[in-house]
């Protein structure tokens, strides 16, 4: 029989020993030491087509990541996706005229929104809209489209 | 007599409904003593010693290994697609989200759940739990709401170590021994790992698993035949019956979490 004393440092070693290993799932396996639950500031932006973009898709202005896709809305007037960008306060300089596009990451990869800043001295504020936007690529209508130019050369 | 197969049938169907009945009966009573066992901190230490401190060695070992093993499979069906680099993704996200409550929960359910079948359900043989109500002391919430807790405590705790175990027992055969980069493994991990997502529903699925467990393995034990062989069905009892509902389970939680 174990004395009192031992058996309560092994129980307090374990119960440290499952904190830490919890702590190692939330800190490096998962995304909690990036993600931005901090302060940060939203932007809308209207897209024709977002193809398959996700919430908490990156959001990326020269491969840096600045913020997340924070909610997906259809605009029943103009038929539109309206896009809300949750954006990390410490980029506070974005351009007001910027333009917004969905690209994919990698062949097969997700779709993220990719900013390209304009020259603007104006920055966009909590609460703006980015006028300038780029839907996505969506395969099956650029290869529509392919065909059809095809066909049009060919009866040239 | 033709009726007799039919009167089998429905003695059983009453038998098992009837026992669920006993089972929710003592997990209400246990859920009402668990307030006792908080204010009596050492009952729950003895048992938390019991449940998790000497499930450690087992849970370690077995999350390591499973975690070198995902690591060589991911990275053989990985390698074909040109895409080895995430190795990371694979084994921390199926460590995580499944491997890791329910391996645990089943490993537990082996190790400590037998355990506790077998204790109570001698106690009751040796009518240690009727000498203990003959002196005026509760053995629902003495005897049981402690180790209900200390079952549910450790339960995610042990998920916990189980699956940091196996992450790096992937690292260590995806990045030491097949050369899958390290900062790529680690990055990609991070980058689709989310922690809301995947390692919060991991713990709840562990909890779950912690209360269903040990709530098994003590019905059975209260509930036994107070003979050798009534103990001894009990065990079994209690094994295949944890290892079922967890099962089960996991597929009901990973449906409502994950399949949006």
């Amino acid at each position: 029989m174990q004395s009192t004393r031992t058996m309560e440092i092994l129980v307090g070693a374990f119960m440290a020993a499952g904190l830490v290993a919890l702590f190692f799932l939330a800190m490096r396996v998962s995304n909690l030491s990036a993600a931005s639950a901090g302060p940060g500031y939203s932007l809308t932006a209207r897209f024709d087509n977002i193809g398959s973009l996700k919430v908490r898709a990156p959001v990326s202005m020269a491969g840096v990541r600045l913020g997340r896709v924070d909610a997906i809305d259809f605009d029943q007037d103009s038929y539109q996706a309206s896009v809300t960008l949750r954006i990390d306060a410490a980029y506070d300089q974005i351009p007001a005229d910027t333009f917004a596009n969905i690209y994919t990451a990698g062949l097969l990869g997700e779709q993220y929104v990719a900013l390209d800043p304009g020259g603007s001295p104006d920055y966009l504020r909590d609460g703006d809209q980015i006028e300038h936007t780029q839907s996505a690529l969506v395969l099956e209508r650029m290869i529509g489209q392919f065909l059809f130019n095809k066909a049009q050369e060919d009866t040239e | 007599m033709l009726s007799d197969p039919l009167t089998r049938l429905g003695r059983s169907g009453i038998g098992a409904i009837a026992g669920l009945g006993r089972a929710h009966l003592l997990l209400a009573s246990i859920l009402g003593g668990l307030l006792e066992a908080l204010v009596r901190p050492r009952l729950v230490l003895a048992q938390l010693f019991n449940v998790g401190v000497l499930s450690t060695l087992i849970i370690a070992v077995s999350g390591l290994f499973v975690g070198m093993v995902l690591g060589l499979q991911g990275y053989y069906v990985l390698a074909q697609f040109g895409a080895s680099e995430s190795l990371g993704i694979m084994v921390s996200a199926s460590l995580v989200r499944e491997l890791g409550p329910v391996v645990t929960a089943l490993l537990v359910a082996g190790r400590a759940g037998s355990a506790l079948t077998a204790e109570i359900g001698l106690m009751k043989t040796t009518e240690q739990l009727s000498a203990l109500e003959m002196m005026a002391v509760d053995p629902v919430r003495r005897i049981l709401a402690p180790r209900f807790l200390a079952g549910v405590i450790a339960m995610p705790l042990l998920a916990a170590l189980f699956s940091a175990l196996g992450v790096l027992g992937g690292w260590f055969v995806g990045v030491g021994l097949l050369g899958v980069d390290d900062g790529a493994f680690w990055s990609q991990m991070q980058a689709k790992v989310d922690f809301r997502d995947d390692v919060v529903n991991g713990v709840i699925k562990s909890l779950v698993f912690g209360v269903v467990v040990t709530w098994i393995a003590l019905f059975q034990g209260y509930d036994t035949k107070p003979t050798a062989a009534g103990v001894s069905r009990a065990t079994t009892r209690s094994v295949v019956h944890s290892a079922l509902a967890v099962l089960g389970l996991d597929f009901i939680l990973t449906a409502l979490m994950f399949g949006d």
